[in-house]
């Protein structure tokens, strides 16, 4: 081979995803940036004028739905460590031979669609439904007891639907540690859950991370449990959006607040990297 | 140096009493261990030596711990410890591939144990310094595993064990990973810092030259049972089993019937002035059917029939030559059975004692000549 295409040989390797990211991702980014910088109305048509004061009260008239937001997506990725972890745990550690069964069931109910998924959701949450009308009937909840149009209804969608995103990464992250490192914790007198505490957990951080970063993002940014399984005073900001976009067709309103969510999501995923010490943890996961 | 560890002389320091260890696998009854008796001194340095699958690791991990037997006992310094766990164990294990925590520096790795047992700081720094002194690492301490070579790493796996003062240090196969001349090296090292520290070695091994070199005593292995027990050297020159003489170094096996018995030594018969000479016990009579060891260097090989009249004597046909540096081995197709191989060191002879097709005379001492039970 020639010493020119040599050189040549990574760019030309590049070219196909490099297209791929202009085409559909960088030329969608700079037309909603500068959607988002436009004035005008959906029958007279838009034009840019560089109107930054979009972006301002935007924030201030959804600042609600966008701190609601953050919050159910920061309750959400707690709630999913405490779950999927155990569950991660047990697969990596008791599963044996049927590991790969337990992973595809736990992926199963992945294979209906979302929406469908969060629906039947409802029929579980429901007043008189299969959770709380037993409850009820037995007298051990109030008649007026509800879950659904509530923050706990809206959360547990969130968990449910995101489960495997979080059980995943940190499954492969357990699995990949060394049965003899754990021995060789009990070895040097450490009681089971010293053994956990100091072996275990530090070597699944990096899954933990990867699964936060999996779940955090996608679930701030949702729109469709809070809308299938709350109500309007649990509206989240991708609702806002979805409707500024689809019902108002405000699109300079649409793409900022697009625009502002992203920045707020970068700005927390880049100061938790940084509080964790990601370039540790990615040294481990990267041994 | 020594390490303070005040030995009781009343116990060994590690005892199995009837330990068997039974698994179940794919529904059926395998048995790793059978009722095994043992009893390893103090400040000894003890190898369990087996091919794979012969249960010297399962006996290491009941001893350790992290096996509990199907019945039998387990005694450290005297003390049954058959059901207790690991954590509470004073002996420590260096596993095959070093287990080393990965997210900790060498010096947490060798912390690690004394940490847990709540030795104070100041302590912990003094005795890890001491340890990583003595197996060469200082300087090393705030490397990660993974900046260290194989042997850094064994030895990370070792001041770790070490720097507790165990009763004793169990050694899983510890130089399998690293290649020859790291491994020859280590040995060497290895038997250094047992004689400095005084602890309690058990080393299970496959590899017969590292356990002849480095052990007190040697416990060979075959399918769960303890074949033959003893110092290097009686493994070596007197094999009991025809397992052992076939797994420790290269043995010639002659079958043979006895045709005279004069004194203590039997006379096998191969044919015309053809013989083996073998010191046998008095229950040995004409007829009985024997079965004898030979090992390869003792066997002198000629070009004529030698004089001596007490030497076993054997004849054949050379059909391989093949030069080692140190030694030539031969292989000889002889009349008396299977074909047997002879070293021949080059110490004197600059040139080859016979080539193949050549005619040649095999010779031994008596002494030489090994029965073994089958």
């Amino acid at each position: 081979m020639g010493r020119s295409r040599r050189v040549l040989a990574p760019y030309l390797l590049i070219l196909p995803g490099g297209l791929w990211l202009l085409l559909f991702f960088v030329i969608p980014m700079v037309t909603m940036l500068s959607l988002s910088l436009q004035q005008g109305d959906i029958v007279s048509g838009y034009a840019f004028t560089g109107h930054w004061q979009t972006y301002v009260d935007a924030v201030v008239n959804y600042r609600t739905q966008l701190v609601r937001s953050l919050i159910y997506g920061a309750v959400t990725t707690i709630v999913l460590i405490v779950v999927a972890f155990p569950v991660a745990y047990w697969i990596a550690f008791y599963g044996g031979r049927r590991k790969p069964t337990y992973l595809f069931l736990l992926l199963l109910p992945f294979f209906v669609s979302f929406v469908l998924r969060t629906i039947s959701w409802r029929y579980i949450l429901t007043d008189e439904g299969m959770l709380l009308g037993p409850l009820k009937s037995a007298g051990i909840l109030p008649e007026s007891f509800n879950i659904l149009g509530t923050s706990v209804a809206v959360i547990s969608g969130l968990v449910y639907n995101f489960l495997p995103f979080m059980v995943l990464p940190i499954y492969v992250a357990l699995e990949r540690i060394d049965p003899r490192v754990v021995e060789a914790a009990r070895d040097l007198y450490a009681d089971p859950p010293t053994a956990f505490r100091k072996v275990i957990l530090p070597l699944a951080l990096p899954g933990v991370f990867a699964g936060v970063l999996m779940t955090f993002v996608p679930a701030s940014s949702d729109y469709v449990n809070s809308a299938v399984l709350g109500s309007s005073s649990t509206t989240m900001i991708g609702q806002v959006i979805q409707s500024q976009y689809l019902t108002s067709s405000n699109y300079p309103t649409a793409s900022a607040l697009s625009f502002t969510l992203m920045a707020v999501l970068l700005i927390g995923v880049f100061a938790y990297a940084r509080a964790l010490g990601t370039e540790d943890v990615m040294k481990v996961a990267a041994r | 140096m020594t390490t303070g560890v005040d030995q009781d002389p009343g116990h060994p320091a590690i005892e199995l009493a009837g330990v068997h260890k039974d698994y179940l696998s794919h529904g059926e009854t395998v048995q790793a261990v059978r009722r095994m008796d043992l009893s390893i001194a103090q400040g000894e340095f003890f190898s369990l030596l087996g091919p794979s699958g012969c249960g010297k690791t399962t006996t290491m991990r009941m001893i350790a711990g992290f096996e509990e037997p199907t019945g039998g006992t387990v005694f450290l310094d005297g003390r049954d410890v058959t059901r207790v766990s690991p954590n509470k164990r004073d002996v420590n294990m260096v596993f095959q591939s070093y287990a080393l925590f990965p997210h900790l520096t060498a010096y947490q790795n060798v912390a690690f144990g004394l940490e847990r047992k709540k030795v104070d700081k100041a302590e912990i720094r003094r005795r890890a310094g001491e340890i990583m002194e003595i197996v060469s690492l200082t300087g090393m301490e705030k490397r990660a595993p993974r900046e260290m070579s194989g042997g850094q790493q064994q030895r990370v796996a070792l001041a770790r064990a070490l720097v507790n003062r165990p009763r004793a240090l169990l050694l899983d196969e510890p130089l399998g990973a690293l290649d020859l001349k790291l491994r020859q090296q280590m040995q060497v090292e290895l038997k250094r810092i047992q004689r400095e520290v005084g602890i309690t070695f058990v080393y299970v091994t496959h590899d017969q030259g590292e356990a002849l070199t480095m052990s007190d005593r040697i416990a060979v292995m075959e399918a769960g049972r303890i074949d033959q027990l003893g110092t290097p050297r009686e493994i070596y020159e007197r094999p009991a089993t025809r397992f052992v003489a076939g797994f420790i170094g290269t043995s010639n096996l002659l079958d043979g019937t006895v045709e005279s018995v004069s004194g203590d030594v039997a006379v096998l018969s191969y044919g015309e002035g053809e013989r083996v000479l073998v010191p046998v016990s008095a229950a040995t009579g004409v007829g009985d059917a024997l079965e004898v060891s030979v090992r390869p260097e003792k066997i002198d090989l000629a070009q004529d029939a030698p004089t001596g009249a007490g030497l076993s004597v054997l004849s054949g046909v050379v059909t391989e030559v093949v030069y080692h540096g140190t030694s030539t081995n031969y292989t000889v197709k002889t009349s008396a059975g299977p074909d047997l191989v002879i070293f021949d060191q080059n110490a004197y002879s600059a040139e080859d004692l016979a080539g193949p097709g050549d005619r040649v005379y095999l010779s031994w001492s008596p002494q030489h000549s090994y029965p073994i039970g089958v």
